[in-house]
């Protein structure tokens, strides 16, 4: 136990205090701030260019429905011809010109209306100028076909099914949206550190091995002693850096964004567009969603597949640096590391997405290399109890036989030079 | 005397393998003991059994009278053949770091480097990192960091490789000195003049087994042939060498001497004494030069490791 502390100490210590992790630490947080408002003043850039639509209204149908948006301006051309309308354009260097025959049938209109420009619209202008349209010539149709439009107005409906589960608690289509992110986050997260400082682990055995101080150590401590400690040391470190992250990003961000008058949280357009419309009754079910997902279950069972999911690979990891004698040997066997954790990510965006309760989902929150991603996104969607005890209890098996294995891989590894081993040797190794 | 480290019966096989079979040996208290081989005899998988990094797959280690516990590591130093040490860690803080993993104090561990890198004259090393410092003084410090904890076993492998003549005989006077106050050393090589130099034990393995081991003084005996080197001045040199090649097995010899002489290697018959053979050669020659031949080190390993491969 005292030498576990002191060796993870150590690995601590020399993570912390290595050139690389300083850097990546305090700058990380900068570059992605410095992204951030880039992309965001951009963003602003681009909108503060209006772009100038000419009407070549002949039916007279469309006047005044045409509204300037925050990027289009429309400028009606109607009384003038359509090549009249072009050449303006054209001299004027306005975006181009919509043209809109003269027809009594509304589908013969619909299909004649063509759009004249030196270069195709994008297309959000595209949509913008065909959900005018659309909504003009079908509420023109109606008209026709003698329905009354009052009616249909007042008959509208907004819906927005409740949903509530079997315990009483209500929840809402955004709150799926919530939970999917909360989920998401939390499976990435742990994607990212897996891979991060499992290579870190992989790289500091490589490292013991080819300083050739490694014997030094196991004539001191088990080998198992110092595999752990690694681990340990390293994930440590690794938990320092996330909280540095959050800390300085939260500070600079809060800081940059009093600084230039960007707001701090700045969604996309359509995003802003999405949150206009919600009316003050969904923000506070918003709000509501948040409380209400179960937050402390939450932490709790992240905690567990946060450290289940990051053992297992660190010990993967731990277990391949001793085999190899540089980090060029690596390369065969990083695929089957990356494999589940990537499977684990896809599963979890496409599938539990879709469907977090379907057989793959639930399959794949068993099975323990993937459970500790796709599992992390399942939970905001409520999973009961006892599949979470399978899964921790797969997961926690695993984890103790793939430790059992790989500190035996480790304790051979660590000792053998000049080996180029393949698989059938390493399962050689288990047996000495 | 006794012995501090009895293996009885090791035995250690890798797959099919066979690294170590069935060897015994004995390692008397206070001694300096010789562990012979060539590359790959298995004196590392020894060693690393008695460091316990590998254990045996029969056979037991006695320490001290009692089998080997995990707690011995604490009495064991060892310095491997493959050593080194962090690289860009401060030479101070990875001594402290590794003393303290063979279970010395804080306190008690920096007390100890202050005075072995004060004996050693390299204090000024303190805040310098290991890739600042040549390899003789990297294995200076290993040196150091294998001794500070004041094991009772001391197992070095290949000591003297990477150091300049100068620091080779200071590692060794402070070896001997070590020994001195009480420790027991295992020498792992294949310089056969630092262990005619320094072992008073030895053992020979070669392919796994243990071909012969004890005292080296002993076994120069066990291998000696009765043979003498002798110079002589006479008259008649070849009346004098019939003579002699009716009686003994002669070879010519090769020796500096400042008379021209005829030199000669006289083996006697078992039971033979050199008393016998002076009186027979004063009889008849003027004896210039009479000395028995031991076998070195290197002959017998030579001897032994030939006749079994």
């Amino acid at each position: 136990m005292r030498n576990l502390k002191l060796i993870i100490h150590r690995e601590y210590m020399a993570r912390v205090r290595n050139k690389t992790f300083i850097v990546m630490t305090f700058l990380s947080p900068l570059i992605l701030v410095g992204m951030f408002f880039l992309i965001a003043y951009l963003s602003m850039l681009n909108n503060g260019e209006q772009k100038i639509i000419g009407i070549n209204d002949q039916s007279g149908v469309f006047s005044g429905e045409f509204e300037d948006t925050e990027d289009i301006q429309y400028l009606d051309l109607s009384t003038v011809s359509l090549d009249e309308a072009k050449r303006i354009v054209e001299l004027e260097g306005y975006q181009g010109v919509l043209y809109i025959p003269d027809m009594e049938n509304n589908v013969e209109l619909a299909e004649s209306i063509e759009f004249f420009g030196k270069e195709s619209p994008g297309f959000g202008t595209l949509q913008q100028m065909e959900r005018i349209i659309t909504e003009k010539l079908t509420t023109r149709e109606l008209i026709a076909r003698g329905v009354d439009i009052s009616q249909i107005q007042s008959a509208e409906t907004k819906v927005n099914i409740q949903i509530e589960n079997f315990q009483g608690q209500r929840t809402s289509r955004m709150s799926g949206y919530i939970k999917m992110i909360f989920g998401g986050a939390a499976g990435y997260l742990l994607m990212m550190f897996i891979i991060i400082y499992g290579n870190m682990v992989m790289r500091s055995v490589i490292e013991e091995k080819t300083n050739r101080i490694i014997e030094i150590i196991v004539s001191s401590v088990k080998p198992i002693t110092l595999m752990l400690g690694k681990i340990l040391g390293t994930s440590l470190a690794g938990i320092t850096q996330f909280a540095i992250w959050v800390i300085l990003g939260s500070v600079l961000l809060f800081i940059a964004s009093a600084m230039t008058g960007v707001p701090m949280v700045a969604p996309p357009s359509e995003a802003q567009q999405g949150f206009d419309q919600l009316a003050n009754s969904d923000m506070q079910q918003l709000l509501t969603d948040v409380a209400n997902l179960p937050m402390l279950s939450l932490v709790i069972s992240f905690l567990v597949y946060f450290i289940g999911g990051y053992f297992l690979y660190s010990a993967i990891y731990a277990a391949i640096g001793a085999a190899v004698d540089s980090e060029t040997d690596t390369q065969q066997f990083m695929f089957p590391i990356i494999l589940p954790l990537m499977l684990g990510i896809y599963v979890g965006f496409f599938s539990v997405i879709e469907n977090p309760h379907g057989t793959v989902s639930t399959v794949f929150s068993m099975i323990p290399l993937t459970s500790p991603i796709v599992m992390l996104m399942r939970i905001p969607f409520g999973v009961p109890w006892w599949e979470l005890g399978i899964s921790v209890l797969l997961l926690i098996v695993t984890n103790i036989a793939i430790l059992w294995l790989a500190a035996k891989i480790y304790r051979v590894g660590i000792l053998m030079y000049g080996k180029k081993p393949t698989y059938k040797e390493l399962y050689k190794w288990l047996k000495y | 005397m006794n012995d501090l480290l009895v293996a009885e019966n090791v035995s250690k096989q890798f797959g099919k393998f066979i690294a170590l079979n069935d060897v015994s040996i004995a390692i008397p208290e206070q001694s300096i003991f010789g562990l012979l081989g060539p590359n790959g005899a298995g004196k590392t998988t020894f060693i690393r059994i008695i460091n316990q990094i590998t254990m045996p797959d029969s056979g037991t280690v006695f320490f001290n009278g009692k089998p080997l516990h995990p707690n011995d590591i604490g009495l064991i130093g060892y310095l491997p053949e493959e050593r080194g040490l962090y690289k860009s860690m401060k030479v101070g803080e990875q001594a402290l770091y590794l003393a303290r993993l063979k279970g010395l104090s804080k306190a008690q561990a920096k007390e100890r480097l202050e005075y072995w890198f004060k004996r050693l004259n390299i204090t000024h090393w303190w805040d310098k990192k290991i890739q600042e410092l040549s390899k003789g003084m990297a294995q200076k410090v290993q040196f150091v960091i294998t001794v500070l904890h004041n094991p009772k076993l001391l197992i070095f492998d290949e000591p003297f490789s990477g150091f300049d003549p100068l620091n080779a005989d200071i590692i060794k006077n402070e070896i001997l000195n070590l020994r001195e106050e009480g420790a027991t050393i295992l020498f792992s090589t294949h310089r056969m003049e630092s262990v005619e130099e320094l072992c008073e034990y030895m053992a020979l393995i070669h392919l796994s087994e243990k071909l012969l081991d004890g005292k080296v003084s002993d076994i120069k005996r066990a291998y000696k042939s009765n043979t003498f080197e002798v110079g002589l001045t006479t008259h008649n040199e070849p009346e004098l060498l019939k003579q002699l090649e009716q009686n003994f097995i002669v070879e010519k010899a090769n020796f500096k001497s400042i008379t021209e002489d005829l030199k000669l290697r006289l083996q006697i018959a078992p039971g033979g004494t050199p008393n016998d053979l002076l009186q027979y050669l004063v009889a008849r020659a003027q004896v210039n030069h009479f000395v028995e031949v031991i076998p070195s080190v290197n002959d017998i390993f030579i001897k032994t490791v030939t006749q079994n491969a």
